[in-house]
C-alpha cells in the first residue's frame, strides 16, 4: 500500500510540475515593455489655457457622448468646485487659485495622462489595457470583466466606470482619439484649442519644447516639466506657473508605478521554480512523515 | 482515524430560531442582490471612480480569503506533517474552506460589472497582473477543495444510494461511480492535498501584492514591499484560531463535548506563528520608520493599533497561558480576538489604507453592501449547517454517537 502510493504520489508530482512548467513562457512574456520612443504626446501649457473648456466639448463630440451646445461650456459657475473625468466626461477642466497673481487664476485640464508603463497595462487581470506604439493607453470592451483594479492601480485616479449600468458597464478614459488619428487627424481637444495650449507631437519634441520654454521664462514658470519624470515617465505633459501641488497634481516618484508589484509577482513565480520547489518540498516532508513509526494509517 | 474520534453526520433538526434568524438575513440581501443586477453596482453601492473597490472586496473577498486559510493550514497539518490527532478538525476546516472559497467566487462575481464575463480570465491572460495570479489560483484551489470533500460524500452515500421516484433505476450507475470515485480518489488524494497547501500560499500572498500597485494613493502604515510576506503570515496565523473558533461554535449549537485536547494544541501551536506575524509587522513598521504616523491619532493610526493590538498582540498573550488553553470560553476569545484582527486587517489594507487623490467625501459602505455581505455570511453559515448534519464531517467519539442516535429517537 506504502510503495503504490508513494509511486502514485510522485508521478503525480511530476505531472503537476510539468503542468506548471507549461504555464512559464505566459509569465516570461510578461517581462517589462519599453515604450516606443517615437511615440507621441501632448504638451499642456497651463500659463495659456484660458479656460474656454471647448476642450470638453470636442472630446464629448469626438467621442460620441451626450454634448451640450458649445454656448453652455461658457458658465463659469463650474469652476466653483473641482470635477473629474468620469463616464460622461473624458476630459474636464479645473480653475485654480494663483497665489503669484490673484489676477489670473490657472486653468488645468485633466485626462488620462497616457504614462510610459502604464500601472493599468500591468494591473488589468485580462489584459483589456495596451499601451500602444503611438503612445496611446486603451481600453478594450471586448476583454473588461469590470473588476475596476485599474481604478485601484492608477496613479492619477483617472479610469472610471459606468456604475449605472447593469449590462456591459464600461470603463471610460481618454483614449487619446485613437479612432480620429487612424483617420489622420490630431486629438480633438488639440484640434479646438483656440489658444494653443495644447501641443501634440512626438514626445521627445515636446519634452525639448518644455524644457526650452521653462528655461528661457523663469518668471512665468516653475522649473519643472510634469510627467518628464513622474512614475517613469508620461506622454502627456504638463508646464505651468504654479507649483504643481497647488494644482491637485499627485506628488509621485520617477520609478514606473507597476514596478515593485511586478519584482514581486516575478519573485514568486521566477520560471514556477518557487511554487513547485515548495511542491516538492512537501512532498518529502509528507512522505517522510508518512513512514515514521508514530503515524497511523492515512484517511 | 483513531478508534475514539469518528467523523459523523449530525442527525439533528435544521430549523433552529436562530436558522430562522439567518434565512431573514440571508433573504435581505438577496433583495440587494436582485437590485445589484438589475440596476447596475451603482444603484446598491456607494461605491465612485475615486473608491471603486468597497465591502464586497475587502470583507467578502479579501477577508473571505484569510479566515478559509484554515483548509490548508490544517490539511498541511494532518495530511502532509501526518499529526494524526489532529484529523478531527480537518474535515470541518475543509468544509470552511470549500464554502469560503465559493462565497469568495459569489462575491466576485457580484462586484465585478460584467458577472458573465467571470470566465475571461481563463482566457485572456496578463501575468504582470496580481489579480490575474489571485484568481487563476483561487480557481484551481477551488476545484481541489471539492476534489478534497469528495471522499466524504462518497463515505455518506456508498452503499445507500438512493434516488426518489423514478430517479430510483439510476441508483446502481450512481453507486458505480462513487465506487469508481473512491478507489480513484484513495490513490490520487496526496496529489491535490499538496496542491491545495502549494496554491493556498501562493494566492494567500499574492493578495498582498494587490495593493503595492496602488503605490501613494496607499497609506504608509500598510503599504510595503512585504505586504504579500504579511498576508501569507497573517493567513496561516488565522487558519488555527478559525477552525477553534468554529468547533467551540458548532458543539455549542450542535450540544456536544468541544474536543479540547485537540482544540488546545491547535491553540499551542497558534501562539508561535502570531509572534512571527508580529515580528514581521514590527519589523517592517520599525525599517521603514512608519510609527511616526501612528502620533496622528487619525482613523489610519487608530486602526492600525487595533489591528495589532486586538488582533496580535493580546491574543498571543492568552494562546501563551496555560489556562487560557484549558478553557473554552478563553479559548474562544483568544481565537475570536485573532479572527477579528485579521478580518480588520485585510478592511484597512482594502479599505482604511486606501485614500485616492481626489477623494471629495470617504466611502462609507452603503446599506445596500452591508445587507449583501450579512446575507452572503449567513447562508454560508445556514450551508455549513446543513452540511454537517447531511455529511460526516464533525468527528464524535465513538459513545457519543451512539447515544446521539437515541436521542435523536426521544
Amino acid at each position: 500500500m506504502a510503495r503504490l502510493s508513494r509511486r502514485q504520489f510522485l508521478t503525480g508530482t511530476a505531472m503537476f510540475g510539468a503542468e506548471l512548467a507549461g504555464l512559464a513562457p505566459a509569465a516570461r512574456a510578461a517581462t517589462r515593455r519599453e515604450p516606443s520612443p517615437d511615440r507621441t504626446g501632448v504638451l499642456v501649457d497651463t500659463s495659456v489655457c484660458i479656460g474656454c473648456r471647448s476642450c470638453e466639448f470636442a472630446c464629448k463630440k469626438a467621442h460620441g457622448l451626450e454634448t451640450p451646445p458649445l454656448e453652455s461650456y461658457e458658465d463659469r459657475s463650474v469652476f466653483a468646485e473641482r470635477r473629474r473625468p468620469d463616464h460622461t466626461a473624458l476630459t474636464v477642466v479645473n480653475r485654480y487659485d494663483n497665489l503669484r497673481d490673484p489676477e489670473l487664476p490657472v486653468a488645468v485640464k485633466a485626462q488620462c495622462m497616457h504614462c510610459a508603463y502604464p500601472a493599468c497595462v500591468s494591473a488589468c487581470i485580462v489584459g483589456a489595457f495596451t499601451k500602444r506604439p503611438d503612445g496611446a493607453v486603451v481600453w478594450d470592451t471586448g476583454k473588461c470583466i469590470g473588476c475596476r483594479y485599474c481604478m485601484i492601480a492608477c496613479p492619477f485616479q483617472v479610469p472610471a466606470f459606468e456604475y449605472h449600468k447593469a449590462l456591459q458597464p464600461r470603463i471610460m478614459k481618454c483614449d487619446f482619439c485613437s479612432a480620429r488619428r487612424g483617420e489622420g487627424k490630431i486629438p480633438a481637444c488639440v484640434e479646438i484649442c483656440p489658444v494653443e495650449a495644447l501641443t501634440f507631437g512626438p514626445r521627445e519634441d515636446l519634452l525639448r519644447i518644455a524644457r526650452d520654454r521653462v528655461k528661457r521664462f523663469p518668471d512665468r514658470y516653475v522649473s519643472h516639466v510634469f510627467g518628464e519624470a513622474e512614475v517613469g515617465g508620461t506622454d502627456w505633459l504638463y508646464i505651468s506657473g504654479v507649483d504643481f501641488s497647488a494644482l491637485q497634481f499627485p506628488q509621485l516618484g520617477r520609478s514606473p508605478a507597476p514596478g515593485v508589484s511586478e519584482s514581486i509577482q516575478h519573485g514568486i513565480f521566477a520560471y514556477f521554480v518557487p511554487p513547485v520547489s515548495l511542491y516538492a518540498l512537501l512532498g518529502a516532508v509528507m512522505w517522510i512523515s508518512k513512514n515514521s513509526p508514530e503515524s497511523g494509517e492515512e484517511a | 482515524m483513531d478508534g475514539f474520534m469518528r467523523p459523523a453526520s449530525l442527525p439533528r433538526p435544521f430549523l433552529t430560531p436562530g436558522v430562522g434568524v439567518l434565512m431573514l438575513l440571508a433573504l435581505n440581501g438577496l433583495v440587494f442582490l436582485a437590485g445589484r443586477f438589475l440596476f447596475g453596482i451603482g444603484a446598491v453601492t456607494n461605491l465612485t471612480n475615486q473608491y471603486p473597490w468597497g465591502i464586497w472586496i475587502g470583507i467578502d473577498v479579501a477577508a473571505g480569503v484569510a479566515l478559509a486559510a484554515g483548509g490548508f493550514t490544517t490539511a498541511a497539518l494532518g495530511h502532509v506533517m501526518h499529526r494524526e490527532q489532529y484529523h478531527a478538525v480537518v474535515r470541518p476546516a475543509l468544509l470552511t474552506a470549500m464554502l469560503g472559497y465559493t462565497f469568495v467566487a459569489l462575491g466576485v462575481c457580484i462586484d465585478i460589472g460584467r458577472s458573465y464575463y467571470i470566465w475571461h480570465p481563463l482566457v485572456y491572460w496578463n501575468g504582470t497582473s496580481a489579480l490575474f495570479e489571485v484568481g487563476i489560483c483561487v480557481v484551481i484551489y477551488i476545484h481541489v477543495l471539492y476534489i478534497e470533500f469528495l471522499p466524504v460524500v462518497t463515505e455518506r452515500f456508498l452503499g445507500r444510494v438512493s434516488l426518489p421516484g423514478p430517479l430510483a433505476r439510476l441508483d446502481p450507475l450512481v453507486e458505480r461511480l462513487l465506487r469508481f470515485l473512491d478507489r480513484g480518489l484513495a490513490r490520487t488524494m496526496s496529489v491535490f492535498i499538496i496542491a491545495g497547501v502549494v496554491l493556498s500560499t501562493l494566492h494567500q500572498s499574492s493578495l498582498g501584492t494587490l495593493m503595492v500597485i496602488a503605490g501613494p494613493k496607499m497609506h504608509p502604515l500598510w503599504q510595503t514591499p512585504i505586504l504579500p510576506l504579511l498576508f501569507l503570515l497573517s493567513a496561516v496565523s488565522v487558519g488555527f484560531p478559525m477552525v477553534i473558533l468554529e468547533s467551540l461554535l458548532a458543539a455549542r449549537s450542535f450540544g456536544l463535548k468541544p474536543e479540547m485536547h485537540v482544540l488546545s494544541g491547535l491553540g499551542r501551536m497558534t501562539a508561535p506563528l502570531l509572534g512571527i506575524t508580529l515580528a514581521f509587522k514590527m519589523g517592517d513598521m520599525f525599517i521603514r520608520e512608519t510609527f511616526v504616523h501612528l502620533g496622528a491619532c487619525d482613523t489610519a493610526g487608530i486602526m492600525f493599533m487595533t489591528e495589532v493590538l486586538v488582533g496580535i498582540v493580546i491574543p498571543l498573550r492568552m494562546f501563551l497561558s496555560r489556562d487560557v488553553l484549558k478553557s473554552p470560553p478563553l479559548l474562544f476569545t483568544a481565537s475570536a480576538l485573532v479572527v477579528a484582527g485579521v478580518a480588520i486587517n485585510r478592511v484597512n489594507n482594502f479599505i482604511i489604507a486606501y485614500t485616492p487623490p481626489y477623494a471629495l467625501k470617504s466611502y462609507h459602505p452603503s446599506f445596500g453592501e452591508v445587507s449583501v455581505t450579512v446575507g452572503l455570511i449567513s447562508l454560508l453559515v445556514l450551508l455549513y449547517r446543513a452540511s454537517v448534519i447531511v455529511f460526516p464531517v464533525i468527528s464524535l467519539p465513538d459513545r457519543t454517537l451512539a447515544r446521539a442516535k437515541y436521542t435523536v429517537k426521544g
